[in-house]
């Protein structure tokens, strides 16, 4: 109900303006600065509609796939999927103070999220105060996941089952951005809500931040009363590409309440290095993300539930076509590559010292075509080996991926 | 993509990318990973199974490899594992991460004096802000690496008079070798199965190292208790407290869990016409090893129909035999002694390695590392097996080994 709420008054504000697409959107950006977007801008990096006189945007996006994958052998068949349906609404409240909100439906209505709500009040280009339901800038997936930006139909392993893409949480913070010639500098600090003791209290059967998304009541109170950290630096030469340097911190356990102390305050910690570049002449992207996560598991927990856990991946995108096909200017056709890792147990079985495994290893190369820069073709085809607690042979899952995702 | 290659792209682009498509649904089913052979993994029915017991052994199937305990769940306060899946990963052997640590009785006519210690099964885990067992002091206890799950229906379908026509309690044929019946209690809400043979109010135990458990009821309701924390109506003491509290799991959850035990096909042997394993079979049998580890087996009646009359091939007598003082822990259950033990089934030896991390860790606290090391520590009634198996020449031995793996 809420879903269909929420869809008739988007379609009644668009059909009520005069739409057009503005490239550019809300914000005006630095002169010649276009090449040195950062993922910090992508939440405001998305086209908009502009709606006639009112000082409001929409857009959104949309991604829809079937897939037909098979792990040992057993395949449930052909599935057609209704991944994200998102909303973004935006609003230049003045000059300095704008306003962003980005609402998610994601496999139907299974999950509806207001994964960015926030107000950014602009002091100087270094000092900007955002306030709301904010995106922890950990890595760079979680602040760029928009589906029509990537070329994959499934987001990357690391991005969402080892860190809690997209990851969001009510708070408040600090960024600032400086250019100089072809770099450009950035820093991003928040303070908000945090994790909770799901992280070693899941059915995932093993140590899972991304656990922690189902409370709800993260929205309204923190779980123990002590914020999270999350702090990134990044900078960008216009030649070479972007580099990302990350932390999130945070008490994630009840240690108290009504003034006993239950147990004693318990740590994640989580450092992780992103980059992106475009190799010259060949017009190579390349982009990935590394992760390493630690938490403070109690002693006489099971060992199931790791105290480091890393992972990442790498996404290699090369254009093979870039012409008019099918009537569509500039349409570029892709070929791509997408190498994952995680281990969500990086340690040693105390009874029998040997390596604890639970790993997951995959390889999905991938066609995209792109009739328009905001829209994307995608056919995958992904191959997973994963291995248990134990280390037993890995269970294989493989098979195609093909859909579209495409902002509006 | 040169210029030659671009042209013919852009001829026929309709026709590749349409292709490309038609090919790929076509492909779909070639292009997903083949499943592993039937002999190479333990899970899966037996087969016979009508659609509603398929039903019931996919919920069973659900609910032991899917169900994760947690706090809100029911989980502990005191636990080993979280899952049945995690002792017994594919249905197979388990790992020394989930050895089952039982303390407290060292004499089979005492009982167990240290369960007001928590006994008989150590809790080695505890949930956050809770503190897990420890062996009390004077305590004797044993680390018992969880079994295979496999076939387990086929040994409950077995008539009391087989297993009891089997024991030789006082080695009355000569030949060495006793095997005698786990007189055990059983608990109420077990249901006695048609035939059943009572000696002074005690049944025969055919389930666990030491054939202390009557059915797989009995079993599945105690791992659920002491394994995982989780009460039931069928075990409704908390064992961290031992105060009898509301069940955590469902009735129908657990019959679901036990019909899928009963329903676990056996293992299927490989390798069956190798001559290698062909000959290690019958230096299995010349030098005794199948006095204990009886080949084969028959079901007698049973109601579900897909076990019932079957013959079927364990290599277990399923009766308890001393083997000697390197195996007595001073621990025991029932009616056993310290240094008897049920035999273990040899069915799916050779696929242990598959589920306990590459590794083998065998007998019954996984202390060899390797079926020759296992073969090595056999004493007591074992002990001419064993030696005749060290006389043996290397490639005999290899032949053993190898017929053994192929189980």
């Amino acid at each position: 109900m809420r879903f269909l709420n929420l869809l008739i008054i988007f379609i009644f504000l668009v059909s009520h303006v005069k739409a057009q697409i503005d490239p550019e959107l809300l914000r005006q950006a630095p002169k010649n600065t276009d090449s040195l977007k950062l993922n910090m801008d992508a939440v405001y990096d998305r086209p908009f509609l502009h709606l006639g006189k009112l000082p409001v945007a929409l857009g959104g996006y949309v991604e829809a796939n079937h897939q037909y994958l098979g792990e040992n052998g057993v395949t449930e068949g052909h599935q057609f999927q209704m991944r994200r349906l998102t909303l973004f609404v935006s609003s230049s409240i003045s000059k300095r103070i704008k306003f962003l909100s980005e609402i998610e439906f994601e496999d139907g209505t299974k999950e509806i999220n207001i994964e960015f709500a926030s107000v950014d009040f602009e002091f100087a280009p270094l000092l900007n105060l955002r306030g709301g339901i904010v995106m922890n800038p950990i890595g760079a997936f979680n602040q760029n996941h928009d589906g029509p930006k990537w070329e994959f139909v499934d987001r990357p392993i690391s991005a969402t089952q080892l860190l809690p893409a997209t990851w969001s949480n009510v708070g408040f913070g600090v960024y600032g951005k400086k250019y100089t010639n072809n770099w450009a500098y950035a820093y991003e600090v928040y303070l908000t809500n945090g994790f909770d003791n799901k992280i070693i209290e899941n059915t995932e059967n093993h140590t899972s931040l991304p656990a922690t998304k189902d409370n709800k009541d993260r929205f309204e109170e923190s779980f123990n009363g002590s914020p999270l950290l999350t702090g990134k630096v990044a900078l960008r030469n216009s030649k070479i590409g972007e580099i990302g340097f990350s932390y999130m911190g945070g008490v994630y356990n009840k240690f108290e309440e009504d003034g006993l102390t239950l147990d004693k305050k318990r740590r994640v910690n989580v450092f992780a290095i992103d980059f992106n570049t475009n190799l010259p002449k060949l017009n190579t992207y390349i982009s990935g993300e590394w992760a390493w996560v630690t938490v403070n598991v109690p002693e006489t927990y099971t060992e199931q539930f790791g105290r480091k856990q890393q992972g990442g991946f790498i996404d290699i995108v090369q254009p093979v076509l870039k012409r008019s096909m099918f009537g569509f200017e500039k349409a570029t056709l892709n070929a791509a590559l997408r190498l994952e890792y995680v281990d969500w147990n990086k340690g040693t079985f105390r009874s029998t010292g040997g390596n604890i495994s639970d790993h997951v290893y995959a390889i999905v190369p991938a066609i995209s075509w792109r009739p328009t820069p905001q829209t994307v073709i995608r056919f995958n085809y992904r191959y997973n080996w994963q291995k248990d607690l134990l280390g037993n042979p890995p269970s294989r899952l493989a098979g195609f991926q093909f859909g579209f995702s495409t902002y509006f | 993509m040169n210029l030659k290659s671009f042209r013919v792209y852009a001829k026929y682009k309709s026709l590749l990318i349409g292709s490309l498509i038609i090919g790929t649904i076509v492909a779909c089913k070639e292009l997903v990973p083949d499943p592993p052979a039937d002999d190479q993994i333990l899970d899966g029915p037996v087969d016979g199974l009508s659609g509603e017991q398929k039903i019931k052994f996919l919920r069973g199937d659900v609910a032991f490899n899917d169900d994760i305990f947690t706090q809100e769940t029911g989980l502990g306060p005191l636990f080993v594992a979280n899952s049945c899946g995690t002792c017994h990963a594919g249905d197979g052997k388990g790992h020394p991460f989930t050895t089952l640590t039982r303390f407290g009785q060292n004499d089979a006519n005492a009982g167990n004096t240290f369960l007001h210690f928590g006994g008989p099964q150590l809790q080695n885990r505890a949930i956050p802000g809770f503190q897990p067992e420890q062996i009390p002091v004077g305590a004797t206890f044993s680390n018992f690496t969880p079994p295979a799950n496999t076939g387990l229906g086929f040994l409950e379908a077995v008539p009391d008079a087989i297993l009891f026509a089997l024991a030789d309690e006082n080695d009355a044929n000569g030949d060495g070798i006793s095997g005698r019946i786990n007189w055990i209690s059983v608990p109420p809400y077990c249901l006695i199965r048609p035939g059943t043979i009572i000696k002074n109010g005690k049944y025969i135990g055919r389930f666990g190292k030491k054939a202390a458990v009557y059915d797989l009821l009995q079993q599945t309701a105690n791992a659920y208790n002491q394994d995982m924390g989780i009460s039931s109506s069928y075990e409704y003491f908390n064992t961290y407290d031992g105060q009898e509290v509301d069940p955590e799991v469902a009735n129908q959850t657990v019959l679901d869990v036990v019909f899928y035990l009963q329903t676990l096909k056996a293992p299927i042997q490989r390798d069956q016409s190798n001559p290698e394993v062909q000959a290690g079979k019958h230096i299995f049998i010349t030098i005794n090893c199948a006095k204990c580890h009886i080949p084969q087996l028959q079901t007698g009646d049973f109601p579900i129909a897909a076990l019932a009359n079957k013959t079927f091939f364990p290599y277990s007598d399923f009766l308890l035999h001393d083997m000697g003082p390197a195996l007595d822990d001073g621990y025991t259950e029932g009616s056993a002694l310290t240094s008897e033990w049920r035999t273990p089934p040899l069915w799916g030896l050779g696929l242990s390695k598959n589920s306990q991390g590459g590794h083998y860790f065998l007998l019954h606290d996984g202390r060899a590392k390797s079926i020759e090391e296992a073969i090595l520590l056999h004493g007591g009634e074992a002990q001419s097996s064993k030696t005749a198996f060290q006389q043996l020449s290397p490639t005999d031995k290899g032949k053993i080994i190898k017929f053994l793996e192929s189980l």
